[in-house]
């Protein structure tokens, strides 16, 4: 392809990267090619041998695998324990391949069977229990936040990976980048927004936008839920309001476990007073993890 | 001359999604010839149900990655259908703006990226980067500008962020629609480049008649809302959907399939070219002429033409709806929205064709039951028949395997299929 780069006059290596997806919108391999800007110095950096979206010619023959999507058929099992094995690093490309994204929603009903009724009748169709992230099944080397990823940040991390540098993601929430961007605190406005305790990284992407954080790339180290829900609470949010964004992405999947657990504790023991049962319903039966 | 053929394509490059083509012709008879979509469904509706009304758009944007603001759109236009909110002229404006720089966006993506390698010989267009740097840098050059109006205008290109029930989170400012419309005019000349390339490309001869379905309006050429039509006489009001939807599951597919008046029919920018020629852009119209495409067009390869012409059409409407909202004062962004029971139904016409999102609410908002019919998996039925005609005419026309599978290939990247997006 391009002139072969180097440094200090020795050739860098160029490493083979192949993209591979399971079950996705395909948003985050679109977000490479929507580096149109850099999109030309990116290809000069790495010799893509696999991408089905945007090319016919495929290979095995690859060091770097990024894997965007979550496994929600038993195929998909098979298809990255190859993967895996082909690979020197495998990267999980976004929310659904770092935590299930919003494909683990179907997660929260306790009933597949139901699940597969709602969307398809009595038409078979296969389908795990459960759609779960890559390192429920593979070792993952390096993950890759984000719903959709954010170009920039992909491109940082790329250019690690291709040289051998250590990737590093923030500690800190997205509440600092956001009130580094001087914007309108989404509390203050009455919105939900899970800045607080959700990793950094993304330069408070929605709130800039004046759209409360929806936590699509995960807890921050440190994460203090608990916190964060009292503090909606004095703004009048309501507690389903942040549950809803708490388990949009899965990230937080741990700390809505224990959320409903504490729910579901607190209605038993009502009803035991002699309160009222909820009325029957698929939802909110806990979850197999 | 009889031949025989054995084409198997595994998972097809260069389409989202997953399917594969399967055609086996033996002394000229077709033995196979089938259109397999094996994508794993991910259950969005069912996903949806119990949750709060706010949660719709967000969830079901991410149905697909590449027309994320059409999703989002036709989700929020659903609501505020069931609700009863009608939007101001302000928020109908920069919906129409940011659908059109999403039409764009994808469209160029289609026609350089996923069809063009294709009548070039080549496997992408990475080739091309060295061979032809200035037209791969034209090409990214109008995506990016697609892109950017999308940032500017819905907060995000992908899974936008400003995009509500009620109008917009946030306003874009004005100095930035000026500077987007700088560079659309500016663009004028680089879509007239790619026709002039286009026109190089040999579209293959294959007629097959089906019914083409699409939003139809005589005033305006449609892509938010209004009646549903087809070139068949068929039409129906928007919330009466499912009559020209007819859903049904097949064995060979993990999307639904769909039926109007015939075993088939088919979405996207042929179809709406087909039922709305007369309210394109003139110069749009113009340029649709200039290639033979005119209604009813009934080659399905025309379809990248057809994506072409919009192209023109969406630029210069931008242009003038950025005219409209500079020229006038910007009101509130957004309305209140007070949730009520009740069924609301949304047709945004997307990319690759109508998109109907359907939701029930209880007194609450909460959601009871939703319903999302994508463009792609009306145009399922269309392609395996398509399909079949291909193997049937090729099966004594002499072509090698490699010619009946590029053939075919073509023709399924001409529907410019969204699969994952088609299962969902």
């Amino acid at each position: 392809m391009t002139q072969e780069r180097t440094y200090l006059g020795v050739p860098l290596h160029k490493p083979k990267v192949a993209f591979f997806e399971l079950s996705s919108c395909e948003g985050c391999q679109l977000q490479i090619v929507n580096n149109e800007a850099t999109l030309l110095d990116f290809l000069s950096l790495v010799e893509i041998v696999n991408f089905r979206e945007a090319m016919t010619e495929r290979s095995n023959d690859y060091e770097i695998a990024f894997v965007e999507g979550s496994v929600t058929r038993a195929d998909e099992i098979t298809r990255l324990t190859e993967i895996r094995r082909n690979a020197a690093v495998l990267v999980a490309l976004g929310s659904c391949a770092c935590f299930g994204g919003v494909n683990q929603l179907k997660n929260r009903f306790h009933d597949i069977a139901w699940v597969k009724k709602e969307v398809y009748g009595k038409h078979p169709v296969e389908t795990e229990a459960e759609a779960k992230p890559l390192e429920a099944f593979v070792r993952v080397d390096l993950k890759i936040f984000g719903c959709p990823i954010k170009k920039e940040e992909v491109e940082k991390i790329v250019t690690n990976v291709a040289l051998g540098r250590p990737v590093q993601h923030p500690k800190f929430p997205v509440c600092m980048e956001c009130k580094a961007n001087e914007n309108i605190c989404l509390f203050d406005l009455g919105e939900p927004c899970l800045g607080p305790v959700t990793r950094a990284g993304c330069d408070s992407w929605c709130p800039n936008s004046r759209m409360g954080c929806w936590g699509c790339r995960g807890p921050a180290d440190d994460a203090n839920v608990e916190q964060l829900r009292n503090i909606a609470k004095k703004h009048g949010i309501s507690a389903e309001a942040m549950l809803d964004r708490l388990e949009c992405f899965g990230g937080f999947a741990s700390h809505v476990d224990e959320i409903r657990g504490k729910a579901k504790a607190k209605k038993t023991a009502s009803a035991a007073k002699g309160g009222v049962n909820p009325p029957s319903s698929p939802l909110g039966k806990g979850r197999r993890r | 001359m009889k031949v025989s053929c054995n084409v198997n394509v595994h998972h097809l490059t260069r389409v989202e999604g997953h399917g594969n083509i399967q055609i086996r012709i033996r002394n000229g008879k077709v033995e196979t010839a089938q259109w397999e979509v094996v994508e794993t469904p991910r259950f969005f509706e069912a996903m949806l149900v119990g949750k709060n009304w706010d949660n719709a758009p967000w969830i079901c944007g991410r149905i697909c990655g590449i027309c994320s603001i059409g999703h989002t759109l036709a989700s929020i236009r659903g609501i505020e259908n069931a609700f009863g909110i009608v939007p101001s002229e302000q928020t109908r404006k920069l919906r129409i703006l940011l659908k059109h720089m999403e039409t764009l966006q994808s469209h160029v993506l289609h026609l350089y990226f996923l069809a063009a390698p294709d009548f070039l010989n080549l496997g992408s267009v990475i080739p091309l980067v060295e061979a032809n740097p200035g037209v791969v840098k034209m090409a990214a050059g109008l995506k990016l500008l697609a892109n950017d109006a999308c940032d500017v205008i819905g907060g995000r290109r992908l899974h936008p962020t400003r995009t509500v029930v009620g109008g917009f989170t946030m306003l874009p400012e004005k100095g930035q629609l000026e500077a987007i419309k700088k560079r659309l005019e500016a663009a004028m000349a680089d879509l007239v480049k790619t026709a002039d390339i286009f026109r190089t490309f040999k579209i293959p001869a294959f007629v097959r008649e089906t019914e083409f379905v699409s939003l139809g309006s005589a005033k305006e050429y449609p892509f938010i809302g209004g009646d549903l039509v087809s070139t068949d006489g068929v039409r129906k009001p928007e919330h009466e959907y499912r009559k020209m939807t007819n859903e049904y599951c097949v064995e060979q597919s993990t999307s639904k399939w769909s039926r109007l008046s015939r075993k088939s029919f088919a979405v996207g920018a042929l179809a709406r070219l087909n039922n709305n020629f007369a309210m394109l852009h003139p110069e749009a119209r113009k340029l649709s002429e200039s290639f033979g495409l005119e209604p009813v067009n009934h080659n399905p390869y025309m379809n990248n033409i057809a994506q072409l012409v919009e192209c023109v059409h969406v630029t210069l409407d931008s242009i003038a709806i950025i005219d409209e909202l500079l020229g006038s004062k910007w009101d509130e962004p957004r309305q209140p929205v007070t949730p009520k029971s009740g069924v609301g139904v949304g047709a945004v016409e997307v990319p690759r064709g109508i998109l109907y999102h359907c939701y029930e609410f209880d007194a609450k908002g909460k959601i009871v039951k939703s319903d999302c019919i994508i463009p792609t998996s009306q145009n399922h039925a269309n392609i395996q028949h398509d399909i079949e005609e291909l193997a049937r005419v090729s099966g004594d026309s002499g072509k090698k395997d490699e010619e009946i599978e590029l053939l075919a290939s073509m023709l399924v990247r001409a529907y410019d299929p969204c699969i994952s997006c088609s299962v969902h």
